[in-house]
């Protein structure tokens, strides 16, 4: 009885930790519509202010909490800056262009925090007063946690009494419903956007500052929480703050007890949770249609389908590729296999985005799969190289048409949110099937057959499926299907009523879309020998999205560019020190200079130096 | 008051507004006529800021505010009563009212809570309901009573007797005369000629994104071939 009950207690506080990073986070996206990556930094940042500013003050009660408070307040401050300098010029920028900028700075920050912090973990003190075990039915329970569970409900009143005793809060309310109504009747929402960032990032560092007793503050705080973080503001339902706090709770109890019965269960469970509440409530617990669709989208810029002379500049630049590997050293081969996987990634992905208007958080889920199959079919199958690499990308296929036939069902930022879970899913399975995937250990000596085994030979291999996979999905794009499929990305409505079955085509364009993931990761597994669970991970997801949206997601051409440009950036700067300071500035410029991505610049160049005006 | 003049909008490609040109003096109502899709919706989102994508001029007591952001024209004394209502279902409706809470402005009357009840009953009783549970009528009052809480001096009012019950649409016929009689100006647009006539002072017919005609609805009738051609369903 009392095991329980510690564990229910447990459960609890971490959910009132839980609820300050996501309230903020789903504040932020319920107003401005952003998807901030950056919020898991603000997470650590706020936790290693406030390590410092306690450390320091520790003393007395006074001086800690004042350490907390200022700073969540310092953090507030730093989302202030990052809103007023990057964001609020990209507002105008297509749906999700933002989370490009907010994943710069992911990258920014961690090594800014390195650098002022250093890498080792650090161990904060505890909370005076709070520092000791109280017994509840003889189970010793964390003075600290019980203080954490009557902060979280403290919190959540005071957001609700902003929101609904205050003007501002009013007006908060508001344009999560429709924000550019709430513009027309006078409102600047700039100023607006920026008070609910500032709020956003404020919670999220306090977040954080309220960790410092409960764990060691360490560089991977940010990643380690953003995921979880998303996952309980789609199950809350996106901008409803009473929703993130019943998810916390949710998610955080239903861990505790579900560890004790199956410990590994713990990495998968969030996106299980997630799947199933979207899969009966496409808008969560507590989010309404309305807020999803808050302001009348802006009509959708139509897919700018390459030109002419664009055929040919992208014909002459195959054809210099395919001459390459006898002009270049071999570890440049190697890169150029690289970049023709990361294209053909990133054009599957955009296939799914540009032009079925679905946004994938998750398509690392078939990549892998493809890797995957391919991997197992040589290795525990005794398949040759060729029937696994023919093989391995309809299994990608099968498991994009399972989970795509769940995901078609949703639309927009929800949509996102349950490939995420879908591709989660399928990771943590992989990572913990130690027998049938060899979990973190991946699976070694995938190599190609004998004769394919050179450089050389293996890159043409490479070649023929990627420019071949590519040359498939803009094929696809101008076939009827494509074109049916962008009308129904730009006008669901008007499809329906020409009597075109939606649903069915977003289905098979996600698995298209898949199946070809499926390819690019079936060349990767044997360029590299050996497969690992983060082929299946979120941060490739994320890379892929950030080629897509770098690129300009309105160009047929745009994920090529955004893949090239990755792809060579990353190798160039991974050698330096502070390279992801200097990658996260490299994206943040880019963004900066070109809102509608690097085609749409491209585009605006080319113009100009033709003497058009730009 | 207000001056359109070759005003073009685009959605993406699609080229809606053709050189429209327009003006609504002090104090008047005047009458934006056209069937469905003929551009009524979109020269008001135009003016108010709404549309990403115009050119041409629309200056409004003498400044060209063609470009600016949609709360910079409200600020200037413009109110936007869209045709989709977009009332927050979410907020009550004293909170909807809120929203739209602006300064007086001078030259301008001054519109409080109290007033707008008077204008407006069922809302007073309705303060405390969420917008989305109010009926089509009450919504289409509270659209109205929203704007009204900035303080205008122009209202565009994009279809208001659309899809409402006749009574409704007398008393709606009563506030503009209110607002008229109050000195407001006031630019509508309608399908329903019938209601049009009973409120305006003088008319717009656009079609396809053009103005095709323009004057009082005495010269109107005097030409049954007009309505015939572009109002006709
Ligand atoms: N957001 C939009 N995107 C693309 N086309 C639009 C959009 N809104 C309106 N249109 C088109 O513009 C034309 C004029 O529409 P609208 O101004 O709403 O007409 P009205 O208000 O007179 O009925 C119609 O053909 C309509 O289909
Ligand atoms: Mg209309």
């Amino acid at each position: 009885m009392g095991f329980y009950l510690a564990q229910l207690l447990t459960g609890l506080a971490n959910a009132s930790s839980l609820f300050l990073i996501a309230s903020g986070l789903s504040i932020i996206f319920g107003v401005t519509r952003i998807v901030n990556f950056a919020h898991g930094s603000f997470y650590m940042v706020g936790a290693y202010m406030s390590y410092t500013l306690v450390t320091l003050w520790s003393g007395s009660i006074l001086g800690y909490w004042g350490g907390v408070i200022l700073a969540a307040a310092a953090v507030g401050l730093i989302g202030l800056v990052i809103e007023m300098t990057i964001l609020r010029r990209i507002y105008r920028a297509p749906e999700l262009f933002q989370l490009v900028a907010t994943f710069g700075v992911v990258l920014i920050f961690q090594d800014l925090t390195q650098a002022v912090w250093g890498a080792e973990d650090l161990l904060g003190p505890r909370a005076p007063g709070l520092d000791s075990a109280v017994r509840i039915f003889g189970e010793p329970i964390p003075e600290y946690d019980l203080a954490l569970i009557a902060i979280g409900p403290a919190v959540l009143l005071a957001i609700w009494l902003v929101f609904h005793r205050t003007r501002w809060g009013v007006l908060v309310r508001a344009a999560t419903q429709d924000r550019e109504m709430v513009g027309a009747l006078g409102v600047n929402q700039a100023w607006l956007f920026s008070a609910a960032f500032v709020l956003g990032a404020f919670l999220a560092g306090l977040g954080g500052a309220l960790q410092i007793p409960r764990e060691a503050v360490s560089l991977q705080m940010d990643l380690s929480i953003i995921g979880e973080a998303f996952v309980v503001v789609v199950i809350g339902g996106m901008g409803s703050v009473t929703g993130a706090f019943v998810a916390a709770v949710l998610i955080s109890v239903l861990n505790a007890f579900a560890i004790l019965i199956f410990p590994q269960v713990s990495i998968v469970l969030p996106f299980v949770v997630m799947a199933v509440v979207l899969i009966v409530r496409p808008y969560g617990l507590f989010g309404k249609p309305g807020s999803e669709h808050g302001a009348p989208v802006e009509p959708e810029q139509p897919l700018t389908l390459m030109g002419q002379k664009g055929l040919m500049v992208m014909i002459a630049a195959v054809f210099v590729l395919a001459l390459s590997p006898l002009a270049v050293a071999d570890f440049t081969t190697i890169l150029l296999v690289d970049v023709m996987v990361a294209t053909l990634f990133a054009v599957s992905l955009h296939f799914m985005m540009g032009v079925g208007g679905m946004v994938s958080f998750g398509h690392a889920a078939y990549f892998g799969v493809g890797a995957y199959a391919a991997a197992m079919g040589v290795k525990y199958f005794g398949l040759g190289m060729v029937p696994s690499m023919a093989l391995a990308p309809f299994c990608a296929a099968a498991a994009a048409l399972f989970f795509g036939w769940f995901c078609v069902r949703l639309s927009g930022v929800y949509l996102a949110m349950l490939t995420l879970a879908a591709a989660q899913i399928l990771w943590g399975v992989t990572f913990q099937w130690q027998d049938f995937t060899g979990g973190d250990d991946g699976i070694l000596g995938v190599w190609p057959a004998q004769w394919a085994s050179s450089d050389r030979v293996y890159f043409y291999i490479a070649f023929v499926l990627c420019i071949g996979g590519i040359w498939l999905l803009r094929r696809a794009a101008h076939s009827p299907f494509g074109y049916t499929l962008r009308g129904v990305r730009d006008s669901r409505t008007r499809a329906e009523a020409i009597g075109v079955d939606t649903r069915f085509h977003q289905w098979m364009g996600f698995t298209l879309a898949g199946t070809l993931a499926g390819l690019a990761g079936v060349v990767f597994a044997f360029s590299k020998g050996s497969v690992f669970p983060d082929t299946l991970g979120i941060a490739l997801s994320i890379d892929g999205l950030i080629m897509v949206l770098l690129g300009g997601i309105h160009a047929l051409a745009g994920p090529i560019y955004g893949a090239v440009a990755f792809v060579m950036i990353e190798d160039w700067v991974t050698r330096l020190d502070y390279w992801r300071f200097i990658f996260g500035a490299i994206i943040l410029v880019v963004v900066l200079l070109a809102p509608d991505g690097i085609a749409g610049g491209v585009h605006r160049l080319v113009r100009m130096i033709r003497g058009g005006k730009a | 008051m207000l001056e359109v003049n070759g005003l073009n909008a685009r959605y993406g490609r699609a080229h809606i507004l053709n050189g429209v040109a327009l003006s609504v003096g002090e104090n008047e109502v005047v009458a934006l006529l056209g069937r469905n899709g003929a551009g009524k919706s979109t020269t008001m989102k135009s003016v108010m800021g709404l549309v990403r994508q115009t050119e041409g001029s629309i200056r409004y007591e003498g400044q060209e505010i063609r470009g600016k952001a949609s709360h910079t024209i409200c600020r200037a004394g413009i109110g936007y009563v869209p045709e989709e209502r977009r009332i927050f279902g979410e907020l009550t409706v004293e909170e909807n009212l809120e929203v739209g809470r602006r300064e007086a402005r001078p030259g301008a009357p001054e519109w409080t809570l109290d007033h707008l009840f008077k204008l407006f009953p069922n809302l007073e009783e309705r303060r405390r309901n969420l917008g989305k549970q109010l009926s089509g009528g009450e919504q289409q009052m509270l659209t109205i009573a929203r704007t009204l809480m900035g303080n205008p001096k122009l209202v565009l009012l994009d279809e208001p007797s659309e899809g409402i019950a006749p009574v409704i649409v007398e008393q709606m016929a009563k506030v503009i005369e209110e607002l008229k009689a109050e000195g407001l100006s006031v630019l509508l647009s309608e399908q329903n000629l019938h209601f049009a006539r009973l409120v305006s002072d003088r008319a717009y017919i656009i079609e396809k994104g053009e103005m095709r005609w323009n004057g009082t609805f005495a010269e109107l009738d005097a030409q049954p071939a007009v309505s015939q051609s572009y109002l006709a369903v």
